[in-house]
């Protein structure tokens, strides 16, 4: 038996029903709803359970529950959806999000979350960039943290769900056009791991870590969108990239440590170093009468959340990030290069403690700085990316069959830009449908594939190629070097020449990390996991530096300086990447279905 | 604005099992303002590829980078150098009480199996919604903060010093059973569950779980001795045990 036959023999194989990569909101909410007495699922997920990046989420999840202002409704929703993503989101996923937004919420309740509460003892929801009504049901800056551990808590109980926890999935197995298996690692043991699956959900998260001034933890390196494209998946949307505009930017070691837009929607205002209430002077045209255009109107508007119009704080998160990058180009910036987010001059020292707790806490400790009397510094950090993996809006089914993606790895709902909150309501509305349509799916499939000696080897291989001794460059300086490349080349502001330029480096970066080396030893070895994981965000930079290459309009979360402008021939139109028959990417346009009457002139009307 | 780099030790605990521990002393190039996560990586990065340590968001949020700092226990990525004696090398060393994996790494699978033992919560079945008031639910959102860091459970000496995990939740499980149990809406009794399965009387409220929490959660104050109080009020109150004698439950 050669080597690489007694490393197949050793894999841990299991058999799964359903299995779920990523436990995160969509991973876990997938999960819940596929399992069943007669659906075995298993979830593989990169950390502890509970540690996913949803944790991280502070300021809420919007659905329009109407329980704090009774104006409120699915159609705000959408609108407010639509218009956030610059008319380049799916219809068809917006309304299904904005309908089922508010029973998943509810649902989540009788799961024992525990929501803020009104006066009248409902859930409290609370005003967001983007959202007309005050939407966000939350818990103080913490909403993350209580969505992950419901869920967690309700998965646990399942019968027929196992968790392999610190576990990644490298590779997906594919016959003719389905998804029969996946291959991975444990990294307790360092075992490799395989799973045969009738269906496959991805649910692995976003990209951030490809650049260095992010809000993303380790995790976020594109593992989803690498497995999609490299089994043939339809991958859209890659160019949009949300920069969330309050990062910390001092000190260093905490640079692109999320600020949570909940300060701005709890009443905290943005100024530059002269003083000056800046984002008056950068309400766009689509929104032009929306925002009130005073301080004083502003301060009304807090004060009720009725007389007057909603502060311009409260813009799109694309239009507050490049606002105060203008700012800071203009000379306005603050010490240390960002802009001064001040809720001290708003708001009591008691209120901001019992509504900002963790965002009080971080600055405490992080920064030595008290935001009940001193402004923060914040400044534009990597948050979310837009696009990802094409799905259905209705199944969430991928171009391959039996594979289904849900939350940030999957593209649509948001178009150009995700308003605050959507992303933990998406979580939990496209999840459940990932699990029900993946568990559907594999009730009509009778038996598991074998999956042979001849398809594993190769993947044996290229696991444990790490550890070959003539691989001798580190992983980690590869590593910054993606993320010098993607901030100096695909960073907030591009063009056409660094986007070349971009790619080119890029790609040598990937002729390169084929000598990325691993110390020897397969348990609990981060250089070996670092390898693996510079290879999905290697493919998945590449898609994005080739979509917003492709992509000749500023838009949301894409901003060119050679094409300053929305193009409006363009927002109907996707830039679509498939892998091509020599392993490469390859683009092509594509329009997107024309919206029914009836949703467009919700989208056109003012009130609903 | 560069914030000026210059050298500390780390003395780090490397190794994989108990006969083979060894203490290393490192030098690494940090700033005033980073925290002892950031010197760890750094280390990782420049010297010690292999180094196992556990971390995610690096925001004091997600719970995973728990170890002993100079003999304390610490989320690395919340504890500043420049709260250190940055002339000493800092200690860094896995937690004790759970199992070894690796390095900085430990097996804390067993709180997961714990966890899996206590009964869910339980909504009450009804047709309309159930509203509860926010000051009915300070408390429990109070408890609901942990973060999942196991730092309480590490100094627990219940688990620590004497390891009776099968007699014994521990103060991060007592939290949760509190927050059930105070939880306005729920349904279910976990009272018996409490003293006997999950052994509330082990706990001799030494407040080490409550010093240590980067929540700044009450765990004892608030969680597990009103718990005790209401396991007092349930099985040792004489009037009701009287009564049970009397009917006894079928």
């Amino acid at each position: 038996m050669t080597d690489l036959q007694e490393e197949i023999k050793k894999m841990e194989k299991y058999d799964a029903d359903v299995l779920v990569v990523g436990a995160g909101g969509a991973g876990l909410r997938a999960a819940i709803e596929a399992s069943n007495a007669n659906t075995k699922v298993i979830v593989v997920t990169k950390s502890l359970l509970g540690k996913a990046h949803t944790v991280m989420a502070e300021g809420g999840a919007a659905a329009a529950l109407g329980m704090k202002d009774e104006r409120d409704n699915w159609k705000v929703h959408f609108r407010d959806t639509m218009r956030g993503g610059k008319l380049h989101g799916n219809w068809k996923m917006a309304e299904i999000h904005a309908k089922q937004a508010p029973q998943r919420i509810l649902e989540l309740e009788k799961w024992g979350a525990v929501f803020d509460r009104t006066t009248d003892g409902k859930i409290n929801q609370r005003n967001f960039g983007g959202h007309k009504y005050p939407r966000l049901a939350h818990v103080g800056d913490r909403t993350g943290l209580e969505m992950i551990r419901a869920l967690q808590d309700h998965v646990v109980h399942e019968d027929n769900v196992e968790v392999l926890m610190e576990t990644t999935i490298t590779h997906l197995i594919k016959k003719e056009n389905r998804v029969i298996g996946a291959v991975g690692y444990r990294r307790d043991s360092g075992n490799l791991v395989l799973v045969r699956a009738k269906a496959i959900i991805l649910g692995t998260g976003g990209i951030g870590k490809a650049y260095k001034i992010t809000s993303n933890s380790w995790e976020y390196t594109g593992d989803g969108h690498s497995l999609a494209f490299n089994v043939g998946a339809d991958i859209i949307d890659m160019e949009f990239v949300q920069f969330h505009p309050t990062g910390m930017v001092y000190p260093s070691s905490v640079k692109g440590i999320l600020v949570t837009e909940g300060v701005r929607g709890e009443g905290g205002i943005l100024r530059n170093s002269e003083g000056e209430r800046f984002m008056f002077r950068y309400i766009p045209k689509m929104f032009e009468g929306e925002y009130a255009t005073t301080e004083e109107e502003a301060k009304r508007w807090l004060a009720d959340n009725n007389s007057g119009r909603r502060p311009p704080e409260l813009l799109t998160r694309d239009v507050v990030a490049k606002a105060i990058l203008s700012e800071v180009k203009a000379g306005r910036g603050s010490t240390h290069g960002g802009a001064y987010l001040d809720i001290a001059s708003q708001r009591s020292p008691e209120y901001i403690k019992q509504k900002l707790p963790s965002m009080y806490h971080q600055f405490k400790t992080l920064a030595g700085l008290d935001i009940t009397k001193e402004p923060m510094e914040v400044g534009p950090t990597t948050h979310y990316i837009m696009g990802g993996i094409r799905v259905h809006p209705e199944t969430q089914s991928t171009t391959v069959s039996g594979l289904y993606a849900a939350g940030e790895v999957s593209a649509g709902l948001h178009g150009a830009n995700r308003l605050g909150g959507n992303s933990l309501s998406d979580l939990l509305v496209f999840g459940a449908l990932a699990g029900e349509h993946a568990r559907n799916y594999s009730n009509t499939i009778s038996k598991y594939e074998e999956i042979d000696n001849s398809i594993l080897e190769p993947i044996v291989n290229e696991l444990l190629e790490p550890f070959k001794g003539e691989k001798t460059e580190n992983p980690y300086l590869l590593h910054r070097e993606l993320q010098h490349i993607m901030g100096d080349f695909v960073g907030i502001i591009r063009n056409e020449k660094d986007l070349t330029d971009g790619i080119e480096q890029i790609n040598k970066l990937i002729e390169k990390s084929k000598s990325a080396g691993a110390k020897q030893g397969r348990k609990y070895n981060p250089s070996w996991h670092q390898a693996l994981d510079l290879k999905s965000m290697l493919i998945t930079s590449l898609l994005l530096a080739h979509a917003a290459l492709a992509r000749k309009e500023s838009r949301g979360g894409h901003t060119r300086d050679d094409f300053p402008e929305t193009n409006k021939e363009l927002t109907q139109i996707l830039y679509v990447l498939q892998k091509d028959e020599n392993d490469g990417i390859k683009i092509h346009e594509e329009k997107m279905e024309d919206l029914p009457d009836e949703l467009h002139q919700i989208i056109q009307g003012g009130d609903n | 604005m560069k914030d000026e780099k210059f050298q500390i030790k780390l003395n780090v605990q490397i190794g994989e099992s108990l006969d083979n521990l060894k203490t290393e002393t490192y030098s690494v190039d940090v700033d005033k303002k980073m925290v002892v996560l950031d010197a760890v990586h750094e280390l990782q990065a420049t010297q010690l590829p292999e180094l196992a340590v556990r971390w995610n968001c690096k925001a004091g949020k997600c719970g995973s980078c728990s170890a002993e700092v100079n003999g304390k226990p610490k989320l690395m990525c919340m504890s500043k150098l420049s709260d250190y004696n940055l002339k000493e090398p800092i200690s860094i060393r896995p937690m004790k009480t759970f199992p070894l994996i690796k390095d900085l790494v430990t097996d804390v699978s067993w709180n997961y199996e714990v966890n899996k033992r206590i009964k869910p919560y339980n909504h009450p079945n009804s047709s309309e919604y159930i509203t509860m008031q926010q000051i009915d639910v300070d408390r429990v959102q109070e408890f609901r903060k942990c973060i999942e860091c196991f730092l309480c459970q590490n100094v627990c000496h219940i688990l620590r010093d004497h390891d009776l995990k099968d007699k014994f939740v521990g103060p991060r499980f007592l939290l949760r059973l509190a927050s059930l149990n105070m939880h306005p809406l729920d349904t279910e009794n976990r009272l018996g569950d409490i003293k006997d399965e999950f052994g509330l009387g082990y706990c001799n409220i030494t407040k080490c779980c409550t010093e240590v929490c980067p929540e700044i959660i009450p765990i004892t104050d608030e969680a597990i001795i009103p718990l005790k109080e209401r396991v007092v009020d349930e099985f040792y109150d004489p009037i009701k045990w009287f009564l049970r004698k009397l009917f006894p439950k079928k």
